[in-house]
């Protein structure tokens, strides 16, 4: 194996940075550009909505519901059962909802992508793309990044109420609770800027999935091994920036929504 | 060096009389110099082979000329046009100018063979299918592979991918055209038959062309045969007009160019390691 010096490896980073802000940047400028890809975005959008749908029921159904156990044996103890509608819905609509759904979706769409986009790469697809007349940043990356910005919203939706209805089973099947006073509790504890801050941050989870996706892709290099790597990296890496991101958004959103401080 | 043709200064040879100037071209790759000080220049009309040992630097004038990586150093024309000087976004209306046939072919796999064909006229949005079926069929037709319309690059063979590459970078009849090596790897008799579609794609439309390869043997086939139309195949020329076709030679060596000149000249090169590379 072949040592670097630390400069060196802190340069090689810094250039990744740069270089990954730039391609975040450009995906953004092309939206405002002719071409648009509409059919792009549309095929995107039933492969990345569509088709993350079943995992994100389960990922969401099965946390509310885990989510609901864990906290009913608490919550006895105090003799406030009753609340488990509020603790859940509060739970996957401010944080959970939104960040398992974001990490889901980065497990299947960042490594889809890095590899789709690699694969193009190691195979000169992308220089026969541009080679042809086309941008490949308006063909292949805006359309997965507003693909996925755009599905991830709604996908957080859906995850949000599938938790619920997951810890609405917990509490009707084996806490015997009433399902109209968990339904009311869960519905009247949460206020505006519970769900301001549950549905900001899908499109920011969004943007990162995609630009990180694109990002591996495209800077691919060594073949068919190269592909795997910038697949694996492109997980890894959008997984711990969406961690990230959700501690630094969660605190300015706290300070800025009066309710939080 | 051995440099055949008396060279003007790029500049002079701008933008009329040229398809591609190359001026002073260099390019290193961490820290290895590919291209050193490379000029050159393509007539309208002209066929250019070049040569090499691998490494040498052939594909990367190729992906040069398409503006596809920028140089260190130089200035490069193509059409008129400073490729060095314009931005990623001006050079894709020039690119539409140009054919490219890649090493691999680099068809888009999740395509058809008629959507790859169609690419370019799909992109640009200006035709309607009925002329756009029609442009396709006449595309595969030249390189007769109007059957394979519906496959999917996949399920062709290499020599079938090559030429549907050739049909895909001369649907909208480009004034130049650049092969990346389009008979690497391919059996004697369907090399041939590349060869024969390059000759006749020169022939018929009277396009200008770079052509990479490391079968020397094809580039002399081109610069000794013409397309016949009326019997739809290459025929050697006749005794007596050799040195008509407009086809000349580069062979690049340590990152410079150390011959550029017609095929006589090649073959009469006294330079020891020109003789050993064409022996």
């Amino acid at each position: 194996m072949e040592l670097i010096s630390p400069s060196e490896f802190a340069k090689e980073k810094v250039l990744s940075v740069q270089e990954y802000c730039l391609l975040a940047a450009r995906s953004v400028a092309s939206l405002f550009q002719r071409p648009r890809y509409l059919r792009d975005i549309l095929v995107q959008c039933d492969f990345i909505g569509v088709g993350s749908l079943p995992i994100v029921i389960l990922t969401g159904f099965f946390t509310g519901f885990v989510f609901a156990l864990q906290s009913a044996n608490s919550l006895q103890r105090f003799g406030s059962l009753s609340y488990i509608g509020e603790i859940v819905s509060l739970a996957m609509v401010r944080e959970l909802g939104p960040v398992l759904t974001g990490l889901m979706v980065a497990g299947r769409n960042a490594s889809g992508i890095a590899s789709e986009l690699g694969s193009m790469m190691v195979t000169e697809q992308i220089d026969a793309m541009r080679a042809l007349g086309t941008d490949p940043l308006k063909k292949l990356i805006a359309p997965r990044v507003v693909a996925t910005v755009f599905m991830l919203i709604f996908l957080t939706i859906i995850s949000d109420l599938m938790g619920l209805i997951g810890g609405m089973v917990v509490s009707k099947v084996l806490l015997g609770l009433d399902l109209h006073q968990y339904w009311t509790i869960a519905w009247e504890s949460l206020v505006r800027d519970d769900v301001i801050m549950g549905l900001l941050k899908p499109p920011i989870f969004g943007f990162i999935i995609a630009t990180v996706g694109c990002f591996y892709g495209i800077n691919s290099r060594g073949g068919t091994q190269g592909v795997g790597r910038a697949t694996t990296q492109a997980v890894v890496a959008a997984s711990v920036l969406i961690l990230l991101t959700d501690a630094v958004v969660t605190r300015l959103l706290m300070l800025t929504f009066a309710g939080y401080r | 060096m051995e440099i055949t043709e008396p060279r003007q200064s790029a500049e002079q040879d701008i933008p009329t009389a040229s398809a591609i100037v190359f001026d002073n071209v260099s390019i290193a790759f961490q820290e290895r110099q590919v291209l050193d000080g490379i000029s050159f220049h393509l007539a309208q009309g002209e066929t250019k082979a070049l040569f090499g040992v691998a490494g040498s630097g052939k594909s990367l004038i190729l992906k040069l000329t398409l503006g596809l990586i920028k140089p260190d150093t130089g200035r490069i024309w193509v059409l008129g046009e400073e490729v060095t000087a314009l931005r990623e976004q001006d050079l894709f209306e020039l690119r539409r100018r140009i054919g490219m046939v890649f090493q691999e072919s680099a068809l888009f796999d999740s395509l058809t063979v008629h959507d790859n064909v169609a690419y370019r006229l799909l992109e640009e949005g200006k035709i309607g299918a009925g002329e756009m079926g029609r442009r396709v069929r006449q595309a595969l037709s030249f390189v007769e592979l109007e059957h394979t319309m519906e496959m999917f690059p996949g399920e062709l063979s290499g020599g079938m991918k090559r030429r549907v590459a050739i049909a895909r970078a001369m649907i909208n009849q480009p004034e130049v055209l650049l092969y990346d090596s389009p008979t690497g790897g391919l059996d004697p008799v369907t090399s041939t038959t590349i060869i024969e579609l390059l000759v006749k794609q020169r022939d018929v439309y009277n396009s200008s062309s770079l052509l990479v390869t490391h079968r020397l043997q094809d580039a002399f086939t081109m610069a000794s045969h013409y397309f016949d139309r009326s019997e739809n195949q290459m025929r050697p020329l006749p005794p007596g007009s050799r040195g008509q076709i407009a086809m000349s030679f580069l062979i690049l060596r340590d990152g410079h160019v150390i011959f550029d000149g017609p095929a006589h000249d090649l073959a009469v090169s006294r330079d020891e390691y020109i003789r050993e590379y064409i022996s």
